[in-house]
């Protein structure tokens, strides 16, 4: 029943037909290269881009952005995570708010912060920083309060303390629901950076697409996409690597 | 739930119930239940399934915080118990979850002890994940013999085994114990698993201890299987 053995690279041979193809369209003429330049365009604008500083002068506002606003959420959703989840006072006082937090998208919420916080650095960070805790948040404090009540009962019969219990069983048991919130903020970081780069901003990679749109520069907007994809690609990688390390006794369950 | 004894004697069993009463939603389970066991006596307890058995062994455990109930009950200070799955913590190596709970070096050895007394030398390092069956619930026996317990509480231990691998750890169960010399508490639903096991087979019916057999290992195991299989209600022409 099983669809045989895996591929070689298998994961690049889509990818790798798709710009095949493309570059074989433009070859040919098939495609208008205002609206879709060939690949050899895009990457020689990339290039051009890179060389006169504008670029890396972008990736790194960005970068710095989307690191601030994630470093903030991450350490927000685990602290609150914990407190809901180990007192019943602490999570009559989260959990509710942060359900309805949860239900107000949080993009919605940029008008509000702009009035707050100003058109700075601040309120992008502090959209981003929601955009993360919560899927963090969530996940981490379902893990905790969903740990297997047969294990309750093993460590009453070992005799742990309640600080032993939260360190050797509740916490380890809870990684793995960390680790899906934890991606998922991850794609929720750039997500919110992108939009919040295309509406209000004066640097950064959103705010260079943004530019290249009124101009009809097609090629600089893909340019913006791919290093995207590249950052999206690359931060989702780095948190599969920890996670395999981290969670190494689960490795031989999933093969 | 347990009060110690106010006094020690020599003759003190190392369990004992005066009228231990439980009750789940106004419905009696265990109505009014004597019991002694004394230091170092192997007894079984049979009982149908919602007889009481594990609502018995988890009083003993001090498991049952939660649950209605009256009577007095002594247990010794240093009580094991083996749940029916091995209950180990997925994300500890097989070592470290025998010695959960304990700490020090001192302890590390005696946990490497316990795993070659069950046969699990070599194995330290595995996760749960990679043992078998069988083998988990060797490194779970391991997990409350580390701890020298002076009463050891089974439920239903080997109920999730196959038949094999059952008699491997009924002859390793059974060698422990005389090594050891706990008191052991087993619970279980197989007649023939407790002839061949305990010294002493309790039946629990309608919440109190209804037959009471001492086993002679030397006499052969059918006088006992017939007497308990009818007090279990299961009578010749069924059999």
């Amino acid at each position: 029943m099983s669809p045989g053995k895996r591929l070689p690279a298998a994961q690049l041979i889509g990818p790798a037909l798709f710009i095949a193809l493309w570059a074989g369209a433009s070859a040919a003429g098939q495609l208008d290269p205002a609206a879709i330049p060939a690949p050899w365009t895009v990457l020689r604008t990339g290039v051009h881009l890179w060389t006169d500083g504008t670029l890396p002068n972008d990736i790194l506002t960005s970068l710095r952005r989307a690191a601030s606003g994630f470093a903030i959420g991450l350490t927000a959703g685990i602290v609150l995570a914990l407190a809901a989840g180990l007192s019943r006072v602490g999570e009559a006082l989260i959990d509710g708010t942060v359900q309805l937090n949860r239900a107000i998208p949080t993009l919605g919420l940029i008008p509000l912060f702009i009035l707050w916080l100003g058109i700075g650095e601040t309120f992008k960070v502090a959209i981003i920083a929601i955009v993360v805790y919560i899927p963090i948040y969530l996940n981490t404090h379902a893990a905790l309060s969903g740990i297997d009540s047969r294990f309750v009962e093993l460590a009453e019969v070992q005799g742990l303390s309640k600080l032993q219990f939260v360190r050797q069983i509740v916490v380890p048991g809870a990684l793995p629901g960390f680790f899906v919130g934890l991606r998922l903020g991850v794609t929720g970081s750039w997500l919110g950076l992108v939009v919040l780069e295309q509406i209000n901003a004066t640097s950064g990679l959103g705010y260079m697409m943004f530019q290249a749109q009124n101009y009809g520069q097609s090629d600089v907007i893909l340019v913006g996409l791919v290093v995207y994809g590249v950052f999206g690609l690359a931060s989702d990688s780095a948190v599969r690597l920890i996670e395999r390390r981290v969670l190494s006794w689960r490795r031989t369950l999933s093969n | 739930m347990a009060t110690h004894a106010e006094q020690l004697t020599l003759a003190r069993p190392a369990v004992q119930l005066r009228g231990l009463t439980r009750s789940f939603d106004g419905r009696t389970v265990l109505d009014a239940l004597d019991l002694d066991i004394p230091a170092g006596q192997f007894v079984a307890l049979l009982g149908h399934s919602g007889s009481g058995k594990s609502t018995l062994l988890r009083a003993v455990a001090g498991l049952d915080h939660e649950v209605e109930g009256s009577g007095q009950l002594t247990a010794p200070e240093r009580v094991s118990v083996v749940f029916q799955d091995s209950r180990l913590l997925p994300w500890r190596r097989v070592l470290d979850n025998v010695l959960l709970g304990l700490e020090g070096k001192e302890a590390a050895a005696k946990g490497r002890e316990a795993l070659a007394e069950v046969g699990l030398k070599g194995r330290e390092r595995a996760w749960p994940s990679e043992l078998s069956g069988g083998e988990a619930q060797r490194a779970a026996l391991a997990r409350s013999l580390v701890r020298e317990p002076e009463l050891l509480l089974a439920d239903e231990p080997f109920g999730a085994l196959d038949a094999l691998t059952r008699i491997k750890m009924h002859a390793l169960l059974r060698e422990l114990w005389r090594r050891h010399q706990p008191s052991v508490l087993l619970v279980t639903h197989d007649v023939d698993e407790a002839v061949v096991l305990a010294d002493r087979v309790l039946v629990l019916e309608a919440g109190r201890i209804g037959v009471d057999l001492v086993v002679d290992h030397g006499r052969p195991r059918e006088e006992y299987r017939g007497v308990l299989l009818e007090a279990l209600g299961v009578t010749s022409d069924v059999r």
